[in-house]
């Protein structure tokens, strides 16, 4: 079967659909797929400085790769790419190489920030004397980082390589642990109030599956090999994503139905919880939180031993 | 024909005609995966032939 819309060799089939499309309709496809959740959710603004959540993955390298195009002739618009590197030995230090390279092909600035500088320790040492799931500790470093960097490097908004997979997994998990209020802060834009103190993050590949995420850094030739963290594998959001997997191949259009059923509510949600907490600053250094202390400086001060700021 | 698996990096004999036998035989989700025939992206209705190289690359990857 024929692309839909002219006459080359497909090579993709649009998730819960039957459309065929050849490689150049594809990425037609596919730009156009985030131009217009950018629009629809005025994900930028004029005068934005966009700082970029770059892994070295294949979602945020797709993501860089299209902000910095699709704001080229902006002169207002500002991309930066910004790091963390945990300290993941033969896994983060071999993508964080591939992105070194791929920020200097593109001309794009490029900050990487450690877990070592920033905490004492990577996290391959922090998880010698930590008992829990490596997940949680690191998920609490990350963001504290993504946030506080973000703001330093005089960022006004993060954007991140979350996909419609990523969403569909996060949303069910709140759902199964009966964490519904973390999910008024999901979306393609995040934010229940305005806080200066937290940095807006946008999601403009929110509608886009991982699926089509790869096909799209494959035929751009942006494929290095991408592997999942070796801390990965036990963790609770993997296993809700191998359920969705399975959901979705015997029941294709699983996880737009989740992403869109949710959207209808999200409204209600935010509007619910928006007074619901206080935001405190964390006497010790003074990023936002809900208690006197902060996740991150709570795991710093208990986990890294030694740990002086 | 010879199949690679990238997320086990493994290479493995299958007997298909096109993708989805390939899935079916092992056992892989197509949602999962990308595949490629000598290096060009390919739908799952395409027909393979025997001296194709066929690889199957995963499309999950931690963040």
């Amino acid at each position: 079967m024929a692309c839909k819309k002219c006459v080359e060799n497909p090579v993709i089939q649009l998730p819960n659909s039957n459309v065929n499309l050849c490689k150049n309709c594809f990425i037609k496809y596919f730009e156009k797929k985030v131009n217009k959740t950018i629009g629809e959710y005025d994900l930028i603004d004029k005068k934005d400085h966009i700082v970029v959540a770059c892994s070295g993955g294949k979602d945020s390298t797709v993501l860089l790769y299209l902000l910095k195009k699709l704001t080229e002739k902006r002169k207002d618009v500002k991309i930066t790419a910004l790091a963390i590197d945990e300290g993941i030995k033969g896994y983060r230090d071999k993508s964080l190489d591939f992105l070194t390279n791929f920020c200097k092909e593109h001309k794009v600035e490029l900050n990487i920030f450690s877990y070592e500088k920033e905490f004492g320790k990577p996290l391959d040492e922090i998880l010698k004397s930590y008992n829990g799931v490596p997940c949680s500790i690191c998920g609490v470093f990350r963001r504290y980082l993504l946030n506080k960097k973000s703001k330093e490097l005089n960022g006004n908004k993060l954007a991140t390589g979350h996909n419609l997979d990523d969403e569909s997994q996060s949303i069910i998990m709140n759902y199964f642990r009966k964490n519904i209020k973390l999910s008024a802060r999901l979306g393609p834009i995040t934010g229940i109030i305005a806080d200066k103190r937290f940095i807006r993050r946008i999601k403009p590949l929110y509608f886009l599956t991982e699926k089509e995420i790869t096909s799209y850094a494959f035929l751009k030739g942006f494929m290095d090999k991408f592997t999942e963290c070796p801390h990965d594998a036990d963790s609770y959001r993997a296993q809700i994503r191998d359920m969705l997997n399975n959901f979705e191949a015997k029941y294709p259009g699983t996880k737009h139905s989740i992403i869109t059923s949710f959207l209808e509510i999200l409204p209600v949600l935010k509007e619910k919880y928006k007074d619901e907490q206080e935001i405190k600053s964390c006497k010790i250094c003074d990023e936002p939180c809900s208690q006197e202390i902060c996740k991150a400086c709570q795991y710093a001060e208990e986990v890294v031993k030694n740990f002086t700021r | 024909m010879k199949v690679y698996i990238e997320r086990t990096d493994e290479w493995k004999e299958v007997n298909a005609i096109n993708v989805q036998e390939i899935f079916q035989k092992l056992k892989i989700n197509p949602t999962t995966v990308i595949v490629t025939r000598n290096n060009e992206l390919i739908t799952e209705n395409t027909k393979i032939n025997d001296n194709d190289e066929v690889k199957l690359i995963s499309v999950i990857s931690g963040g």
